[in-house]
């Protein structure tokens, strides 16, 4: 069937802000399949509220709507753009849903627009439990016995009739938010209550507990004729009860015979027949251990996190075939773009094997539980490839960049075997390293599988590596027993480690034996087809299949790994770019990242794709094969940064900025030099090592101080102390994860927080717009609601900054890009931090000015100048209108983790609101944000004594909105003293009804909390706080944000100003 | 112990011994299969030819014997990247290691098996040795290498005399869901339709699909008359796969073509299409590498549907060359359009290039099994 020609203009639907469970793999799903529709002549008008995302690109897209994705928003814009169609597959659960609710609104038959892909019928087959439910009992596809519930009462009553434990899942909820596993009547009545709070329809699934079976996923195609393909299995090693997210996810499934594999195979396409699907469809199965019964978990109608990961494991686009497919090609009319000749409907079959791990958020949540359940908590995930599972299983450990090279990387060897036994039933991000440290202490395979059900199989691989270290340890380190531990993948460093020899040693035994790297490729038929795209993964002892060209210039772009709290998809925005940027001026292009959720690892963005761990092994292993002329490390992040040494080492030329300046940025001594040169004001502060030595420079200063390790990325372990005891802990944390680096201690100064984004050519800079922070210095600027252009400063103050932001670029001889965080305190400018590469809101700033610096820097890296690229050096002029980026959390997610803000960055993603009207683009931002208020106009407010006096004027502007305020004791007495209508509730320790009944009450909007100096985790506030979030209550933390929402509520509106950003 | 395997073009591997200690010739094919090894070296279409498996780590799931598509192992030789040291699964009986010295078959693990594949995709199927003798001479060798065919191999893997196919029992069935042993049969199917199914070295589950679908099935060997099939009045004939070059199978030819003649719907799989295709007079040829997988699209030309199927061949019908008085194409290969399925002009007969009857691989096509049932009336 050929493409349906009535399809011109098609709207489609992006996932909005990175939160848990619905990530970047989504900007790689939506801009492939933007890429794929516009080679197709369609013309494509493109919604997301996220500006860091790739596909809101002009490029990628004909019109590009940063707007809040709300169901109101986008008809306003399809009766702007008047599109034939939308496409909702691709945008996550957020898309679907809000396609669905156009679709049931009748807003879609209304103006003549068409659902592409999967129907609306189809979606809700799939996605209503009970509906699904009957359907898989139609068809014969046995589900668990479950029973959708409204209410507390309906779960108890079905639960008494199968029995503890039950699973809990919301419906419409994604990454499984509020849901979890209930082993008796208190638990239960617990999880219900909230996952009937955040189910957008009510209702929560209550279902046999399966845990501990084999958890097994499908990736499924299917065309509008019908033929379906299965693209990829997956086996989850964390059994059912973990996340398909948390879990470590092997691809192809191991453990499976062909009889199992082909019957969940059939099942699957069964499914996706009966359902309808056209597109992509990800269906997870339960499968018993010990026979072969299983169970239909669930199906996910649309590309998803699991589909993204498969696109990467075989090669196979998904989402361009999806989009494909949903202008009605069929599987056999697609080729297949690894091969060039085979087509979409050839099965991938691989010749290696995948492991994917998930990356936890739990070094920037210290206090929140490790344990893994159905919800997901998992920020990003890292993948890997290699021709043997052991070695597949080292590199991932070694690309999640959280201090782990092997399975000894967290040490329980005090543990004696009993202890680790019980150690054993904890499910957390641990478990593999206890399994290994239960082998080397002799517990059996059966022991530890009876315990974790996970298959024996993975046991055995683990002991395998295990065997390895012990090896490594006792026996001589002869060529073979090296060559042997390279095939499993260990890192030269560990081998070095436990052999007692330097990584030098080590490398030259390597060298002079032979042992190297070699790489094979991912072209999705094992080899039986000829492929042409340079998708590679390395492997030991066998024949290298890389092709060597000889371009005359080749770069190599350096990736910013898994997403993290503090490095997230904007990285990959600016690594995409400046590949692309590269690549237009004639350079080969090499990528080297290992996160199968990016855009950059799409096959064809650069001209070649090294799926590899970022260490300076694995990269030294690349550079020796390719032989780049030069790397760039300003794009990705703080991962490709950390390379610099390394590349200089291996005589790779750093493209731009040169390392010593980036030191020099990151060394007080060096830097602080440089701020005497240029005149540059800054806090007083020092570099210590100690807690004796912090303590010392803290009180020289005077509290409050600022204490942070150098050379961390999104202020991880920052904070401010105001007591010596307060410098102990946090010195204690710091060293914990960073200790190679002195620690800085500076004077804390409360003003207002400035950023900016340069480029800087050597002589001129390029200073497309200035930021200013709603939030007061304090909180991390990735958590800081963010004005383009910056809306209270004087002209001498912005001045100053462009000034000041010019003198840095220079004395740093920045090629390349910059960022400089200020304080503004009156007239006065002070510099907090300087960053000579990429930062987080490059992306936000490009799109709102208009002004694409990341291509800037690529072309002044290759040496341009500023003025031969056409620009005027200087602060560009501010545009007429304001774009307001506002941070989004995932709180929900990760129990137990402290939600007020600070100087260490919580966010996990971004909105943007933009609009002619300052007050517009604030209100739209929030909206973004998912704060659609008022609902039940009832609020509380505890501040801090601090705080009171504001507290009062904000507590007057919700007053007039029609907010009834509830106030603890001080709080409810200073605004009832100022005239403003405060009912008094009672503290959680006091008697009922306390200010906690009443959030579990559910008539809440809003909580303003902010928590009184240190950390309060024992306190009234934290629970406040926690329970608020866990019950899906805003809360805020910050006396300026709750401004800032009260001035946005003020300027709610049904009509909105819409911009296209292609246009600017 | 070190193992080798040379090529008849030169190349050398050099790999670890694996299976029964015995030097071996034999044609190099790949497989493309990421599970259903058991399957694969239980498929006699295989005899007369060394296996190698693409996916990299073979063993995984142990030995289930249920699980075998013949009475024993029929590769010359396999050859694997790596063999799993623990077999894990809640039907396994033996390791693979115990079944490759039980079955002694020889093999070779630990070589680039991917450098291997490509091989032979660039140059072609090709002979090989596998040796264990570090002292091998290649300039004796490679003559000799040279010199091998699979011959008439049909005649190895056929069974002995004429037989009724009883359905699996015992052996832990019970474990089997129904839908894996008679691939989705359907409930309402007509029961009791006699088949006689030519054994060119069957796979098992070709008779137990139909069993599973009601028929009866009588399995008559290879070089049985065509007379002694009529004679038995079945209500239709099912041609089986089978190894090596269907142009050797001159005298099954022969017979095939009486079965043509005889207006019995017939119902034909791999080397039983081609067989059907000579009788016909129309040609086949040896394809560069074959297909053997279990991912291959083959689109059925009569609807336009297209099903991934299990494929296991190295020779096919040159579609070119086709009678349209006589047969008409069916099915097509989407990746390389080679003929997949005849359809015969005037006749009730059907034939085609891939295995309906998985195992292994999906099970997209077992329906023509159905079609073949409604052929029978």
């Amino acid at each position: 069937m050929p493409k349906n020609p009535n399809v011109k203009r098609v709207m489609v639907i992006g996932s909005g802000p990175i939160v848990i469970g619905q990530a970047a793999e989504f900007d790689y799903a939506g801009t492939q399949a933007c890429r794929s529709l516009k080679e197709e002549g369609v013309e494509v008008i493109l919604v997301n509220s996220n500006p860091a995302t790739i596909m809101t690109d002009k490029n990628i897209a004909d019109k590009v709507y940063i707007e809040p994705l709300t169901a109101r928003v986008l008809e306003q814009i399809i009766e702007k753009e008047k599109p034939d169609s939308i496409l909702p597959t691709l945008g996550g659960q957020a898309g679907l849903n809000l396609g669905m609710e156009l679709e049931e609104s009748g807003f879609l038959a209304a103006h003549n627009v068409r659902l592409l892909g999967t129907t609306a019928a189809t979606i809700k087959k799939a996605e209503d439990r009970q509906e699904f439910k009957d359907t898989m009992e139609k068809i014969g596809e046995p589900c668990a016995a479950s029973q959708v519930v409204e209410t507390v009462e309906e779960g108890v009553a079905f639960t008494n009739t199968i029995g503890y434990p039950v699973v809990l899942r919301p419906a419409y909820t994604l990454g499984g938010s509020g849901g979890g596993i209930a082993h008796n009547q208190a638990e239960l009545e617990s999880i219900l209550e909230n996952g009937l709070r955040l189910s957008r329809v009510g209702q929560v699934l209550v279902e046999r507990c399966i845990a501990g079976w084999k958890e097994i996923e499908y990736e499924v195609m299917r065309d509008g004729a019908g033929n379906c393909i299965t693209v990829c299995n997956m086996e989850n090693i964390d059994p059912v009860g973990v996340h398909t997210g948390d879990s470590i996810v092997v691809a192809p499934s191991q453990t499976l015979g062909d009889k199992e594999y082909q019957m969940l195979r059939s099942a699957a396409l069964n499914i996706i027949d009966e359902l309808e699907i056209t597109g992509g469809c990800n269906v997870q199965f339960a499968l018993h251990p010990d026979s072969f019964e299983y169970c239909v978990i669930e199906v996910n109608p649309r590309v998803s996190r699991s589909s993204a990961l498969a696109s990467k494991a075989t090669g196979y686009p998904i989402a361009k075939v999806a989009a494909k497919i949903a202008l009605g090609y069929t599987l056999d009319e697609i080729k297949n773009a690894i091969t060039g000749k085979t087509f979409a409907s050839f099965e991938p079959t691989l010749d290696y094997v995948v492991v994917k791990l998930p990356r936890l958020p739990f070094d920037k949540f210290i206090t929140a539980k490790r344990t893994l359940t159905t919800q997901m908590k998992a920020t990003g995930e890292v993948m890997s490839i290699c021709d043997n599972f052991e070695g597949a299983l080292m590199k991932a450990i070694r690309s999640l960049e959280q201090h782990v090279d092997c399975l000894l990387s967290y040490d329980f060897s005090a543990l004696s075997a009993e202890e680790l036994k019980t150690r054993l039933k904890k499910v957390d991000d641990q478990r593999i390293y206890v399994i290994a440290e239960a082998l080397r202490k002799g517990i059996d395979y059966e022991t530890i599988h009876e315990i974790t059900m996970i298959d024996e199989w993975f046991i055995d691989k683990i002991a395998i590596l295990v065997e390895m270290e012990q090896a490594l340890k006792e026996k001589p380190l002869t060529p073979e027993l090296l060559r042997e531990a390279k095939r499993i993948e260990f890192p030269d460093n560990v081998i070095a480690r436990l052999t007692g020899r330097t990584e030098e040693e080590i490398k030259k035994l390597r060298y002079d034996n032979g042992i190297v790297a070699a790489y094979k490729m991912v072209d999705t038929c094992a080899a039986e087809f000829e492929a042409c795209t340079p998708y590679y993964y390395s492997v030991y002892g066998s024949e290298n299949e890389a092709e060597l060209t000889t371009p005359p210039k080749k770069v190599l772009v350096l990736g910013s790994g898994p997403i993290r709290i503090g490095q997230g998809i904007e990285f990959d925005y600016c690594s995409v770019h400046a590949t692309w940027a590269f690549a237009k001026a004639g350079y080969e292009t090499i990528i080297v990242n290992n996160n199968p959720e990016t855009v950059s690892t799409d096959f064809d963005i650069a001209d070649k794709l090294y799926f590899e761990p970022l260490t300076p092994e694995d990269v030294e292993s690349i550079v020796r094969l390719e032989k780049p002329d030069g790397a760039v490390v300003q794009f990705g992040g703080q991962t490709a940064i950390k390379l610099t040494e390394s590349l200089m080492k291996m005589g790779v030329p750093i493209l731009g900025t040169k390392a010593e300046d980036v030191d020099a940025a990151e060394d007080r001594e060096l830097f602080d030099r440089i701020l005497e040169e240029t005149g540059i004001p800054r806090a007083a502060g020092d570099t210590v090592y100690t807690a004796q030595e912090a303590k010392e420079v803290a009180n020289r200063l005077g509290y409050p101080v600022l204490v942070r390790p150098s050379y961390v990325l999104g202020g991880q372990g920052m904070q401010i102390a105001i007591c010596d005891e307060e410098i102990e802990e946090f010195m204690n944390i710091i060293n914990r994860i960073a200790q190679d680096h002195p620690i800085l201690v500076d004077k804390y100064l409360q003003g207002k927080e400035i950023e900016v984004d340069a480029v800087c050519d050597g002589k001129d800079i390029l200073i497309p717009g200035i930021m200013e922070h709603i939030e007061r210095t304090g909180v991390h600027s990735g958590d800081s609601i963010s004005v383009y252009p910056a809306f209270t400063i004087s002209g001498t103050v912005r001045d100053k900054i462009a000034d000041y932001t010019a003198r840095l670029a220079r004395a740093l001889h920045v090629k390349g890009l910059i960022n400089i965080q200020f304080i503004a305190i009156g007239e006065e400018v002070y510099v907090i931090e300087v960053n000579p590469r990429s930062s987080r809101t490059v992306p936000y700033i490009s799109k709102v000015t208009g002004i694409p610096i990341v291509d800037l820097a690529a072309e002044v890296i290759m040496g341009k100048s500023i003025r031969e690229l056409g620009y005027e050096p200087g602060l560009a002029p501010a545009a007429d209108y304001f774009a307001i980026k506002m941070p989004v959390f995932s709180f929900e997610k990760i129990r137990g983790a402290e939600i007020s803000l600070g100087p260490e960055m919580k966010s996990t993603g971004e909105c943007l609101g933009i609009a002619k009207t300052f007050n517009e683009a604030l209100y739209k931002a929030f909206l973004g944000a998912g704060i659609d208020l008022p609902k039940h106009r009832q609020m509380i407010i505890t501040v801090k004594d601090a705080d009171k006096g504001e507290a009062v004027e904000i507590g007057r502007r919700f007053e007039k909105l029609g907010y009834t305020i509830y106030a603890t004791r001080s709080t409810a007495a200073a605004l009832q003293e100022a005239g403003v209508k405060a009912r008094k509730v009672n503290k959680i320790s006091q008697e009922s009804p306390t200010v906690m009944d009443l959030i579990l009450g559910h008539r809440i909007d809003l909580v303003i909390d902010t928590p009184t100096q240190g950390r309060d985790k024992s306190r009234d506030g934290f629970l406040i706080r926690r329970t608020a979030i866990e019950t899906g209550v805003n809360c805020i933390t910050a006396m300026d944000t709750a401004r800032a929402l009260v001035t946005s509520l003020e300027n709610a509106r049904e009509q909105f100003t819409l911009i296209d950003v292609a246009s600017i | 112990m070190k193992a080798f395997l040379i090529l008849e073009d030169g190349t050398v591997f050099t790999g670890t011994h694996i299976g029964a200690d015995r030097e071996v010739i034999s044609e190099i094919v790949f497989n493309t299969s990421m599970a259903g090894y058991l399957e694969v070296l239980t498929d006699p279409s295989y005899a007369g030819q060394a296996v190698c498996m693409t996916y990299p780590l073979i063993g995984n799931y142990g030995v289930c014997r249920e699980d075998m598509e013949s009475k024993r192992a029929w590769p010359d030789a396999f050859i694997v990247r790596e063999l799993s040291r623990t077999a894990s699964n809640f039907r396994k009986e033996i390791t693979i290691q115990e079944f490759l010295a039980e079955q002694e078959i020889p093999g070779i693990a630990g070589i680039d098996t991917r450098a291997l594949t490509k091989i032979l995709r660039e140059k072609g199927t090709m002979n090989g040795m596998i040796t264990t003798d570090e002292n091998y001479n290649s300039a004796l060798i490679l003559p000799q290498l040279k010199q091998y065919t699979t011959g008439k191999v049909v005649e190895k893997v056929t069974c002995s005399h004429k037989y009724h196919f009883e359905k699996k029992d015992g052996r832990g069935l019970s474990a089997k869901p129904e839908v894996l042993q008679t691939q989705s049969a359907q409930p309402g199917a007509q029961a009791g339709k006699r088949v006689a199914l030519l054994d060119f070295g069957a796979k098992d589950n070709i008779a137990a699909s139909l069993a599973g679908r009601g028929c009866e099935v009588t399995v008559y060997p290879a070089g049985t008359r065509a007379e002694e099939i009529i004679a038995d009045k079945p209500d239709g004939i099912m041609l089986s796969n089978g190894p090596g070059d269907p142009k050797e199978c001159t005298e099954i030819i022969k017979e095939i073509k009486k079965l043509y003649d005889s207006d019995i719907p017939i119902f034909a799989i791999c080397l039983g299409h081609q067989l059907m295709a000579l009788a016909t007079g129309a040609d086949t040829f040896k394809m560069k590498y074959g297909h053997r997988g279990g991912n291959h699209p083959v689109k059925d030309l009569k609807s336009g549907r297209v099903y991934i199927s299990s494929q296991n061949h190295g020779y096919v019908v040159d579609a070119e060359k086709l009678d349209p008085a006589v047969a008409v194409p069916a099915f097509v290969n989407v990746n390389d359009g080679t003929n997949e399925g005849l359809s015969y002009t005037g006749k009730n007969i059907f034939t085609v290039q891939f295995h309906p009857e998985a195992s292994p691989g999906p099970h997209d096509s077992g329906y023509l099994f159905d079609r073949f049932i409604d052929m029978m009336g």
